[in-house]
This record gives structure tokens, sequence and C-alpha cells, in this order.
């Protein structure tokens, strides 16, 4: 380790001064590009050695060499005795299977003491496995630092090459898959020129899987050593699941076919009920559904790795959506607690339509100290209240069924807890649905008079709107009708306090609906789009999932190459999250809260989310 | 030798004639705070309780102790960043924390640009820090980002640096001269 010696500044440097210097110094570092093979003052070699090699015996390296960035990925070591010819074609044959070009790189000793005999018999095999350049690794069984000499023929610089000895776990970064940081992942079309090394590195070693299939046990001419080198390992669990997941699959594809034609059929898309199945949110969670076990159901491999994460994340999502699902169930039917539920319900709906009417008489009376015209609001109060007393009936008329309902549609928690969390945003948009009512009611009135006292003020000031240029231009009435629209502007003006408070008081109700359906909702989604698989694999085989390598030094010893020890950093939940999430059926309100505050002025009607599919209003 | 409060040390190793680590180490976790924060929790703790009479008071007050303590440790201090430089490969800068989780970047060579001084407004002066422009792959000659180095201020510091003579000796270090450091370890 040389220590570092730098000339201080003084302590009055003015800016002008450091300015100079970073300048300059940029510069140079544009004058000498590092990676530029053309004017390299010192060329660093870099070798990528797997751990599982280290203790393996004398003989070939095999890897591949990736001369654009001056570096050898070392895949095994063949042993001693072998005949050349057979090595050679056996790398041929790997060649044309993996697509990688394996070679003989160099040779590796690994003995108790430097001979002199066999760095000869090494140096032969050199010529006989022509390779440029050739790598000589030495190791001696009691030290840890290995020598390293590279030997070219046609040297390209007059400098000595530096190395770096870089150890790496060959098994993590064979099944690792590394995420290229930010939006690189988008940019398929430059794939070959800025490929970053790293990938190049896991690539290599990913697609020489065939290399490792042969093990030391094996009866072969070639002896290998590489991270499988003690034996294939396998799990029972794991093939038999992989052969009893074809039949299954098809079994699965057969009834899911047979559910999906039913729900196309023509008898469920009469106008009627087909509005009532756009409505339910169950329905569309239920579809949604469908279209996963579809996709998982498929016969088709997974192409690539996103493809595949996605499978097994909504496979595991839908496992862990249905066991929570039967473990609601099982608390439900426990004890009778849905009976109970039942049981309650109506006397819940009976209490809420009592407050309601009790709200009522407060406007029909005076409301917060307000005088209100009393016509009007005994019009609108006892209009209302002839709706709840309707509503109240309808609900005594079910009370006998209900009992029977709620226990049938309890049952339907076994398909899942999203499920049974969109059946109960319905129950409450359904014994809601009197204030629904009643919102739509007050906010047309509201809107017709809010309407009609612009179009009247623009009366009163002599202005009309045109409606073929969408502009407001002056207009000439006459007397009869200014008169007219003078008396109508001030009814409505004066009948508006009436009016807009109706509207306030049932708005407000009804965005206390919206939002208890809205975190219903929101629950469900985050348990539709959570990948679970992929946050499981993260915490438990965190080495999968890559976001890139961290290198550490490793002891050193002047004279000998640099040894750094390669590990994979994982990717953070964050992007974990992020990269692998499911894509769910509703696309949140595109209003902003501005909009939203105008459309409330206006009196026109709030739907606070729209589903994909849906025709916007 | 004696100790200031804002006193951050730096120091620079090299391993060989390509690879160079440059660490910072701030100070670690003072008693004195910690006692200091840790009683005047407590002691706002039993003053609610003398008001209310409820001994949940306390319980949550140790709790938000542990807690605050755990979070304080993991997510916020931070007792030392290096920068490790290793030419043709690449950059990595690694903070590691006081409960001593360790976080890492590492930025392969072909994808950084420049390593320049930026100038930045904070509060009511300017700092200079050091950061690595990141090249953009699909415009070599543009900047995609600017990653910034050694999060932790102040930006100017005191520095000790061992001399192989033995003995140390203090000198204000402008960010300015780190960068021809970096340069010539680049290089």
């Amino acid at each position: 380790m040389k220590g570092t010696e730098w000339e201080l500044p003084r302590q009055d440097v003015c800016g002008k001064e450091w300015k100079l210097l970073a300048l300059y110094s940029s510069q140079a570092l544009h004058a000498v590009e590092v990676e530029s093979s053309s004017s390299i003052p010192m060329v660093v070699l870099k070798v990528f050695f797997p751990s599982c090699c280290s203790s393996a015996e004398s003989g070939l390296l095999v890897g591949h060499w990736i001369p654009e960035q001056n570096s050898a990925v070392i895949l095994a070591v063949v042993h001693f005795p072998f005949i050349p010819v057979q090595v050679k074609q056996y790398l041929s044959e790997v060649r044309q299977v993996t697509q990688v070009n394996v070679s003989v790189l160099g040779t590796w000793s690994n003995c108790k003491k430097k001979e002199e005999s066999l760095s000869e018999f090494l140096e032969d095999l050199g010529t006989i496995f022509s390779h440029e350049p050739w790598i000589q690794l030495c190791k001696e069984t009691d030290s840890k630092f290995w020598s390293c000499s590279i030997i070219q023929k046609h040297p390209s610089t007059p400098k000595e090459d530096e190395i770096i000895l870089v150890y790496y776990d060959q098994r993590k970064v064979m099944l690792s898959h590394l995420h290229p940081p930010g939006n690189l992942t988008n940019s398929t079309d430059h794939k070959a020129e800025d490929a970053s090394k790293l990938a190049i590195l896991f690539d290599t070693v990913a697609k020489s899987k065939v290399l490792f299939m042969k093990d030391r046990y094996d009866d072969g001419p070639i002896k290998l050593t590489h991270w499988q080198s003690e034996g294939v390992e396998a799990s029972i669990i794991v093939e038999l699941m992989k052969q009893a997941s074809i039949p299954v699959c098809m079994l699965l594809t057969f009834l899911l076919s047979f559910v999906s034609s039913v729900c196309k059929s023509r008898v469920l898309k009469f106008w009627p009920l087909c509005f009532i199945w756009s409505k339910l949110s169950t329905c569309e969670q239920l579809g949604h559904r469908l279209e996963h076990l579809q996709v998982i159901s498929s016969n088709r491999k997974a192409q690539n790795q996103p493809q595949l994460m996605r499978k097994a994340n909504i496979f595991v999502s839908l496992l862990a959506d249905v066991a929570l699902g039967i473990l609601l169930m099982s608390w439900l039917y426990r004890k009778n607690r849905i009976g109970h539920l039942a049981d309650t319900l109506i006397p819940v709906a009976d209490h809420v339509a009592k407050e309601l009417q009790d709200l009522l008489q407060w406007l029909m009376g005076v409301p917060a100290g307000l005088k209100m015209n009393r016509a009007l609001d005994q019009v609108l109060g006892r209009f209302f209240l002839y709706h709840i007393h309707l509503w109240i009936s309808y609900i005594h008329l079910m009370s006998p069924f209900i009992e029977m309902i709620l226990w049938y549609v309890g049952l339907s928690a076994c398909l899942g807890l999203t499920v049974a969390l969109s059946i109960l945003s319905d129950i409450i948009a359904l014994l809601t649905f009197h204030i629904y009512c009643f919102y739509v009611y007050g906010a047309r009135l509201y809107c017709l008079k809010i309407y009609g006292l612009s179009s009247l003020w623009r009366l009163f000031r002599g202005k009309k709107w045109n409606v073929l240029r969408q502009r407001v231009d002056s207009c000439s009435y006459d007397l009869d009708q200014l008169f007219i629209g003078t008396l109508l502007f001030t009814i409505l003006l004066f009948l508006l306090p009436t009016t807009a408070l109706y509207y306030l008081v049932f708005t407000l109700l009804r965005l206390l609906v919206v939002v208890v359906q809205g975190l219903i909702h929101l629950l469900v989604d985050l348990i539709d789009s959570l990948p679970l698989y992929s946050i499981l694999l993260r915490l438990c085989r965190s080495y999968r999932l890559a976001a890139g390598v961290k290198f550490r030094v490793l002891e050193q010893k002047t004279g000998k190459p640099l040894r750094l020890l390669m590990q994979i950093n994982p990717l953070s939940y964050g992007s974990v999250v992020q990269t692998y999430r499911l894509p769910t059926y509703s696309c949140y309100p595109k209003d902003s809260w501005g909009s939203l505050c105008k459309k409330l002025f206006l009196g026109e009607l709030i739907y606070p989310w729209k589903h994909k599919g849906e025709k916007q209003d | 030798m004696e100790e200031r409060e804002d006193c951050i040390a730096l120091q620079c190793r090299q391993y060989s004639a390509s690879c160079r680590e440059f660490s910072v180490r701030c100070q670690p976790v003072q008693l004195r705070s910690l006692s200091a924060a840790t009683c005047s929790v407590w002691l706002a703790a039993y003053w609610l309780f003398v008001l209310t009479q409820n001994s949940m008071v306390l319980s949550a007050a140790i709790f938000i102790t542990l807690i605050g303590l755990i979070v304080y440790l993991h997510f916020v201090k931070i007792d030392q960043e290096s920068l490790l430089v290793i030419a043709s490969l690449g950059i990595q800068m690694t903070s590691s924390y006081a409960s001593g989780k360790e976080n890492t970047t590492f930025i392969e060579m072909s994808r950084v640009k420049d390593v320049v001084i930026n100038e930045a407004i904070y509060m009511q002066k300017v700092i200079y820090y050091l950061c690595i422009l990141l090249r953009d792959p699909l415009d070599p000659q543009s900047v995609s980002e600017v990653v910034p180095l050694f999060q932790q201020r102040p930006r100017t510091m005191e520095s000790e640096l061992p001399f192989p003579k033995g003995g140390c000796f203090r000198a204000r270090v402008q960010a300015h001269c780190w960068v021809s450091v970096m340069k010539t370890a680049v290089l």
C-alpha cells in the first residue's frame, strides 16, 4: 500500500484558481480516455475467477475472453489427464449449444512448491491451445496470494499489463438476474454497444449452464471443476410438481374456458343485467381473478424473466388471497357470527333511515338558525321523507331472506379476501342507495337552478349565450321578455339558499360513503397488485434479484496481482415492488382538487372512480 | 490531539497502481447527546404521567425511546463513507451506518463521464461538493445524472493525514483538491 501525498493549497485560494484547476483536471481526463484502446498508458487485464475453483487441482482454464473489455471470465477448470483433441471437440460442442465463445484461456497450477518441469509443461500447452493472451495462474497450497502471468505473442502495448483478479460466486451469478439502473430497460435497440460489462458477465455465466452439467463423477474423458462438480443437485418435490403441473394446467384451462363461455353467453347481456354487472365491483374483481387464472394455466412457458416473475407473483398472490379468504370465512362461520351479522343488518338500516328522517325534520325547521323558504322546504322535505318510507318498507319486505342470502354470499369469501372485500363494498353501496338517490336529486335541482340563474343573469345584463359560436353575445330583448326574465331571476335567487342547503347536506353524506368505499377499494388494489413472490425472493434469496455488484478489496501483497471479491448487491425493497407490480383494473380519479371543487360548486355529478374500459361520461 | 466538534477524518489508501480507496469518518455517537435526548423524553413522560395518572404513558415513552434509537442508528447516523476507485472497472461508494448497515453503489467506468466539483447554495452560504457525471446511454454527449459523493456536511473539513514518517498534522483541505487526487487515481 502506498501512502499519498499531494500539494495542499493555500487557505485563501480565490475562486479563479480552483476553477482553473477543475478545468485542467477535466480536460486531462478527456484527453486520456481509459476505455479507448488506442491510447492507454497502462492496460489493465481483469480475470474473473470462480471461488469454487480455488481448491481445484492443476489443469486448464476454460472460459470466455471479452476483447473489448480486456477481461477473461473463467467458467471451469479441466483436469489432467486429458487428450487435447477431445477437449477441443467438447468445447466446440458447448460453443454450438450455448452460443457463448468458450475456449481454453490458460493454465492453472495448484501445487505445494513451484516445480520447474510443471511450469515448462504448462508453457508448452500454450502452443497446443493457442489463445491470445495466454493466462497462467499459479497458486501455492499454503499461500493466500496467487501469481498470474500473461504471455502475449504480439503485445499491443510495450508496457506490462496490470492484472486484477476478481473472485465471484458462480452459482449466485448464474441464478441472479441483473436489473439495470434507471430506464435502461427501455432501450432495447442499444443492447449490443451499451450493454454494461456486468450484464455481459452475468449473461455469459447464465448461458453456460450446459458446461455445468458434467460433474466429476461422470465417466467421460473430460474432468471439469465448477460449482456443480460435486454432483447435480435437484429437489424431488420440485420435479414431481413440474410433472404434475401439466395435467393440472390442462384441467384448469378446460374449466376456465367453460366458465368464460358461460359469462359471455347472451343470456347475461340483456340491458338491465349488464348494467348491474358493470356497476358491481364484485364482478370486476371476479373477472380480474379469472384473467389471472388464465395467465397461470396457459401452456406456454414464460419466455423471459419478467414474464416468469409475473406468473409466479400472480400464483403466490392468488394463494395468499384464497388463504386469507378461507381464514376470514372460518372466523365468520364459527359461533354463527354471520347469523349475528345478518340480525344486526336490519336494525342498522332502520337506524340510518331514522337518522335521515331526523335530519330532514331539522332541515324542514330552522336549520342552524337559517330561515328557509317555507313552501319549498316542505315540498322537498316531504318528498324525501316519502322516499325514505318506501325504502324502509322494501328493507322490511326483504328481512326474512336476509340471513339466508348473507349466509350463501359469505361462502364466496373462499374465493379470496379481495372478493369478500368487494362484496362488502357492494353491500355498503346497496344499503346507502337512498343516500345516493337523494344526492342525485339534490344535485340535479341545484344544477338546474345554477344554470337558470346564470342564463337569467346574462339576460339581466342584456347578453345571451351563442351556442353556435360558443361565446357570450349581446342581445336586445323585448320588454316582456325582460320582465319575465327578471321575475324568474328573483324567484330563483331567493329560492337558492334552500336548495343549496339540501344539496350541501346530501353531498356531504354521499362523500362520506364514497370515502368509505374508496378505502375498501384501495385495500383490494393493494392486495391485487403486491408482488408477494418477489418480496419473498428478495427476503430469502436476495442474490436472485441484483441491482448491481459490490467489490471488496482482499489482502494485498506487493508484486502479486490485486485481489477483489465481487458480491451481488441486492435490489432494494422499494425497487422490487416498483419493478414487479401487477397491473390492476382501476384507474385513480383523474380530477384534480381544483376541478373537483368546480364540479361540486356547479352541481355536476361526481363519479369518484372509473374502471378501465368504461366509457367516459 | 484535541478533538473538535465537527472534526471529520479523511484517509486515503492505495492498494495498487489502479486501485485507491478514500474514506471519510465522522465522529461517533456521543454519550452526552444520547443521554440528553433520553432524559428529556422520559422527563416529559413523567410529567404527563403526573398529569394523567395513566401508566401507559410511561411504557409508551420507553417504546418511543427504543424505536427512535434504533431508527436513528440504522437509518440516520452515518459512521463512515468510503469511495473505492478501480481503474477500468468502476467507482464504488459505500456508506456504513452506526448500526453496521452498509449501503453500496457501484458505477461502472463506461457510465462515468466526468468527475467535477459543483457549487450549490445551501442556506446562507455557497458550498462545493464533489460529484460524478453519468453518461446518457442514448446520447453519448449529454449527461444523464449527477451523483453527489460524500453526502455528509460540512463540505470543507479538517483532515488528519498520516504521513509515512509518523505523526499527523491538521490542514484545511478544500474540496477541489480531491478532484485532482481522484483524477490521478482513475487515469
